[in-house]
């Protein structure tokens, strides 16, 4: 354990200096430090520890069951950690559901999209914070249909997705439209972060050049934006930095700038642990 | 609309390169069918009243009106709970006991109060209390069980339709039916309205088929309704309280089915132990039939009216066209199956 953590690689924060909570920089909007995360006999997540910096695009890399997944997860409050601390904005937090998440303005693009296909488009983008009329009809929560159809229209539309009626099933639509679907839902409703998990895992090559394009604009209107993704070209193109996750904990941040594709992979393969143990 | 034609055409080029594209250009009929979809039970209603009213023209006669109507009062209170419970991909096997028990329990109260002179008003009151208590009160029980230790509610309900609709139900009354009700009760089983057209049971019915219809199509209770039984998950993460939303579905649905017994009480003038006993075959053929899946997401309150129609229209029509009563049972099996067949094979051509 202590092995792995002291040759941790950070040239990582805004001014390339310093560690994750790095002094006298801007402070992170989101950190999380020594979260620890068991499933039965499987320790997923065993002191993982990250920061995302205003206005970048972080992206989080790692092999299969490194955990990336997990700790997005907890970050997002759909599931609780067994240790560590999570600070917003400076500030210690607890995150205890998807709610207290979204409260923190940290919204969340699952592997899965975690959209409901029988709904239509605006009512997934309103899961869970619909609209209600004023009236006494608010009373029962009746539902302010239009008023959810031309906002879901105008995020969408903000975020530059092509949806040709928010009125159709999210089930009758493409794979490529309900990725955007998703990407679009979390990041009109995102006010601090956003974290999206695989987010063009599915998609054929000029879409995820879209969904790269989405996320390229989201970070440019200033929400800094977590991207989980396999596709390591697009990752070193877009993001500032790039945080490496290994059997559960982050063991590299590197700078695309910095570092070439080659390097990523010789630290997501555990191959450039190897090299410096002796060291 | 030039906007429209625009973002169409973006998509093209990106449709293009992923399979699924094929289902978003499926031909014209495959939409047309999909559309006459949701009417297309409807369209099954109007052949058989028609061809029923060809074989018995006293089909459309105002006896014929109340005694399908009568008829169909308790499924239809029953399925409207149901479909709920349905649309978040649960079942409620125990409704039809639910309503037995409840029914039983608020009478016996009744006769108890009565044989003690206590006022008939007061005690009409406390006994429709009783039945929609106990019955909320069950399936409220349902849903925690269901949820809480996470006993799939087709178990759940199927034990609690047992244990309730032939145990307690029984256990109750030493398996002796009530008939000493307050006049109050009876009359809402007599009294009628629009000249005699609609009596006050049916009133009930199409008043629960309403609301409920208007619960599930335009409100958020309803929308996350449907997002439950559509993808658990997605409603979890979105915010949605998951669990308490499916018992207080279940609550409803025990609510409705001490509204259907009081119901059936009224008409009946008795409280008997074997009332409500399989009505949970023809609620949820009902739901079925109204184009609801059992795996959730899909069906609405409509559909459930149709299909309780259907079913009340054939039980009254083949009886009309003096064909044997057992036949009933074959037509309205036969009618399920092939309501869902139409059904697969409408959604496979539509995705
Ligand atoms: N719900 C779960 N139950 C049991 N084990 C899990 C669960 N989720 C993840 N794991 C395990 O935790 C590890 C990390 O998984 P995950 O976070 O999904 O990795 P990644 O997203 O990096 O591929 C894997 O070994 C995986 O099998
Ligand atoms: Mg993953």
């Amino acid at each position: 354990m202590a092995v792995t953590r002291d040759i941790v690689v950070s040239k990582d924060g805004p001014s390339g200096a310093g560690g994750p909570s790095s002094a006298g920089g801007t402070p992170p909007v989101v950190e999380v430090r020594g979260i620890t995360k068991r499933f039965g006999s499987v320790l997923a997540l065993r002191g993982a520890d990250l920061a995302l910096y205003p206005g970048e695009i972080l992206g989080l890399v790692g092999d299969n069951g490194a955990g990336k997944s997990t700790l997005v997860n907890i970050i997002s409050g759909a599931l609780a950690p067994n240790g560590g601390e999570i600070f917003v904005g400076g500030e210690k937090v607890h995150i205890g559901s998807p709610l207290d998440a979204r409260r923190y303005g940290i919204e969340t693009v699952y592997q899965d999209l975690a959209l409901a296909p029988d709904l239509s488009v605006w009512a997934n983008v309103f899961l869970g914070r619909e609209r209600i009329v004023r009236g006494p009809m608010r009373l029962f929560g009746w539902l302010d249909r239009r008023a959810m159809a031309s906002e879901a229209r105008e995020q969408l539309d903000r975020t530059r997705i092509r949806i040709d009626s928010v009125d159709a099933l999210v089930g009758k639509l493409s794979g490529g439209q309900r990725q955007a679907v998703a990407v679009g839902r979390s990041a009109a409703w995102g006010s601090r972060v956003l974290l999206l998990d695989e987010p063009t895992a599915a998609l054929g090559v000029e879409q995820q050049e879209r969904v790269g394009e989405l996320v390229r604009s989201i970070a440019a209107q200033g929400l800094p934006v977590l991207l989980i993704s396999h596709n390591l070209p697009q990752v070193h193109e877009l993001c500032s930095r790039v945080a490496v996750m290994f059997q559960g904990r982050v063991i590299a941040t590197l700078k695309p700038s910095e570092s070439g594709i080659d390097e990523i992979v010789s630290w997501i393969t555990g191959a450039a642990l190897v090299a410096r143990k002796p060291e | 609309m030039t906007a429209a034609t625009s973002v169409e055409q973006a998509e093209q080029g990106g449709r293009a390169s992923e399979p699924e594209a094929i289902g978003l250009r499926a031909p014209a009929f495959q939409r047309i069918l999909e559309r006459l979809g949701s009417l297309w039970t409807f369209g099954v209603l109007v052949v058989i009243v028609v061809a029923f009213g060809i074989a018995a023209p006293s089909l459309y006669t105002k006896a014929a009106w109340l005694s399908t109507s009568e008829y169909a009062v308790e499924y239809l209170i029953l399925a409207a709970g149901q479909t709920f419970v349905i649309v978040t991909a649960e079942i409620d096997l125990s409704d039809g006991a639910i309503l037995g028990f409840s029914a039983l329990a608020g009478s016996l109260l009744m006769n108890n109060l009565l044989n003690h002179h206590v006022d008939g008003g007061l005690t009409t009151f406390l006994g429709i209390v009783v039945m929609l208590a106990s019955g909320t009160g069950v399936g409220l029980l349902n849903g925690l069980l269901t949820v809480k230790l996470r006993i799939p509610s087709f178990i759940v309900t199927l034990g609690m339709m047992i244990a309730l609709g032939y145990g307690a139900t029984n256990l109750l009354t030493n398996g002796n039916e009530i008939s000493n009700l307050p006049n109050q009760v009876l009359a809402i089983g007599t009294d009628s309205v629009l000249g005699g057209w609609l009596p006050i049971p049916v009133l009930v019915a199409l008043g629960v088929a309403l609301v409920l219809g208007l619960v599930l199509g335009r409100t958020r209770f309803g929308l996350r309704t449907y997002a439950i039984g559509s993808n658990r998950l997605a409603a979890r993460r979105a915010g949605v309280a998951v669990n308490r939303h499916i018992v207080w579905c279940f609550g409803l649905s025990g609510f409705l089915a001490g509204v259907a017994g009081l119901m059936v009480t009224a008409n009946l003038s008795t409280a008997s132990t074997i009332a409500g006993q399989n009505d949970e075959l023809y609620a949820i053929a009902a739901v079925v039939i109204g184009g609801a899946s059992l795996f959730g997401g899909r069906g609405n309150i409509f559909g459930t009216v149709i299909g309780t129609a259907v079913i009340a229209v054939l039980t009254t029509g083949l009886v009309l066209a003096n064909v044997s009563a057992f036949w009933q049972y074959v037509a309205i099996g036969a009618v399920v199956i092939v309501a869902v067949a139409v059904d697969q094979v409408r959604t496979r051509t539509a995705d």
